[in-house]
């Protein structure tokens, strides 16, 4: 198993909860994607797995550790095992591409090669290699400033291809991307967890790229799990009831699925992923 | 732009803005409290320029011209003017070298107990708020006091100089620096932390990249401000421009005392040349 929520919530100190008894496990190498309305608890979820936020009740397993049981060191080589793709990128402006991918590596590189590795880039071809999947690999020794958005978003994707994590967490990974890149970076991640056997989750807001990239799709609203079941098993039905709140359409990222949306209300289940 | 839009807001009350009364009661309250500071330090510009003082004043400045340019007094200036750089860069140094782990130990964004929050974070906020006030001892007492029990352990000469500084300005430096690293985007540095990486990673991969030109603008400020420090402390014997200032206002000779008051002049320009220059390169 790699990881497993049994029973967990999350109250912040203000009194708000943003995670209501949530139980889920992966096993090891599988892809899920979790989808739901703005504040449905996706960010909360992802950043209680990655060991980010500890859970007010309820039990956490990450890779076969509980992270709030173990030691300060033990729990610092599990976070290096984690990898996230933050919503907005969290790459200083003045730091260049290269640094910026290497720095995926910061959790096992000791800390001599990490200050070394500034004067001199100590893997520019590993950071090269990363950046090239997500075509890239003209730009790294560019300054993060002198990208766009996009770009710069998808160098925080390539940090965390770069770091081979065993578990890849993605908090709306392509929300600034447009349809394309976005499905492309999406495609990467999913890659980049098949090469590696790595568990993947990723907290998509649009539908239709969830449904085409992952098997299992985990609906959350209002702190809870609504649904989690295979893609195959989610009705167009499901999906317009957890979205309702959001209007009678369903968010979606993709330019195909935009020109479906304007027919009838229903969007059309494409899953080549999970024949 | 549509009337329908505004046509559910209750237009008929008036809009208040909640912040204003808070702000009026918090300049009221600064006037109450600045007020008595102002009468208990005389403050009393109109007596500037009661004739009796304009003139006492204006006699003691003449005594200042023109500036001396004595050939046996240029040397001189020019041997003490080296002195004050090498104890303001010496004593810029050493603090340095005490303010960056000090300040690296007080900064929340480094803290990686703090996520979650995990293990051991008790202990780790004692450690920062330990550390703290350990800053703020050593910048609490001026240099000058400093210098002046330093002088009496090492004699008179730039060495008491160069300690006083380190002590005093490692305490400011540490104090600023750790403010500089949290205020600038802590988000990247609690990413890395968050992926495993350890303080001296986040630091130079995050939070150094987002604040370098203030980290060093703030340094370079920090050493204008021992030059001048300097001046001080040579009054107590610690060397330097400040000593020969000392021997040229005891001898009466004005003249020599404005040469040296425009040579800090140059020295302050230049130290805001560098400044400029600096940010410049780490933009």
């Amino acid at each position: 198993m790699s990881l497993s929520l049994d029973g967990a919530g999350l109250v912040h100190p203000n009194g708000h909860r943003a995670l209501h008894h949530v139980s889920l496990s992966l096993a090891s190498g599988a892809r899920a994607a979790v989808v739901g309305p703005s504040g449905a608890g996706k960010t909360t979820l992802i950043r209680v797995l990655g060991t980010a936020l500890r859970p007010t009740g309820g039990r956490v397993d990450v890779l076969g550790v509980d992270p709030w049981q173990v030691g300060t060191g033990a729990l610092r080589a599990l976070r290096a095992r984690i990898g996230v793709v933050h919503q907005n990128p969290p790459i200083p402006p003045r730091l260049r591409v290269v640094t910026a991918v290497l720095a995926g590596r910061l959790g096992t590189w000791p800390t001599w090669k990490a200050l070394a590795s500034l004067l001199l880039p100590g893997d520019a071809a590993g950071a090269r290699e990363a950046l090239a999947r997500l075509d890239l690999g003209d730009r790294v020794f560019d300054r993060c400033d002198r990208l766009s958005g996009g770009q710069l978003q998808r160098v925080g994707i390539a940090r965390v291809l770069y770091q081979r994590p065993d578990l890849i967490l993605a908090d709306e990974p392509v929300s600034a991307l447009d349809p394309t890149l976005a499905d492309e970076a999406v495609g990467a991640l999913v890659a980049a967890s098949e090469a590696n056997g790595a568990t993947l989750i990723a907290s998509l807001h649009a539908v239709d790229l969830a449904l085409k990239w992952f098997p299992r799709l985990i609906g959350m609203k209002g702190g809870e799990v609504v649904f989690d079941r295979p893609t195959a098993a989610v009705t167009t039905a499901m999906l317009h009831e957890l979205y309702a709140t959001e209007g009678r359409t369903l968010p979606v990222q993709g330019v195909e699925a935009q020109a479906s949306e304007r027919g009838p209300n229903v969007l059309v289940l494409r899953r080549p992923g999970c024949q | 732009m549509s009337a329908s839009l505004g046509s559910t807001a209750p237009l008929a009350a008036p809009l208040r803005d909640p912040a204003a009364r808070g702000r009026l009661g918090a300049l009221v309250a600064a006037i109450v409290v600045l007020w008595p500071l102002l009468v208990l330090a005389e403050f009393r510009p109109a007596a500037l320029f009661e004739t009796g003082h304009l003139q006492v004043m204006a006699d003691f400045l003449r005594g200042f011209l023109p500036p001396s340019t004595a050939p046996d007094f240029l040397p001189l200036l020019a041997k003490a003017t080296l002195e004050t750089l090498a104890i303001a860069t010496a004593g810029i140094a050493l603090a340095f070298l005490v303010a960056a782990p000090l300040a690296v130990l007080a900064c929340r964004a480094l803290a990686v107990s703090r996520i979650g929050p995990g293990p051991g974070r008790r202990r780790s906020a004692a450690l920062r708020a330990g550390t703290r006030a350990l800053l703020t001892g050593l910048r609490a007492i001026p240099e000058v006091v400093w210098a002046l029990i330093f002088v009496r352990a090492l004699g008179l000469g730039p060495g008491a100089g160069v300690l006083a500084l380190a002590v005093t300005y490692g305490g400011m430096l540490g104090k600023v620096y750790t403010e500089i690293l949290e205020s600038g985007d802590t988000r990247s540095a609690r990413a890395l932390l968050e992926a495993g990486s350890g303080r001296l990673g986040a630091l130079f991969y995050a939070l150094v990249p987002s604040t370098a030109q203030e980290l060093a603008s703030y340094t370079v400020y920090r050493w204008e401000c021992a030059v001048r420090a300097s001046v001080v402390m040579g009054f107590v014997g610690a060397g330097g421009l400040g000593q020969l200032m000392d021997q040229s206002m005891k001898m009466l000779n004005g003249g020599e005392a404005s040469t040296i008051l425009l040579t800090f002049l140059l020295l302050v320009v230049l130290a805001d040349a560098a400044s400029a220059v600096i940010r410049r390169v780490l933009a």
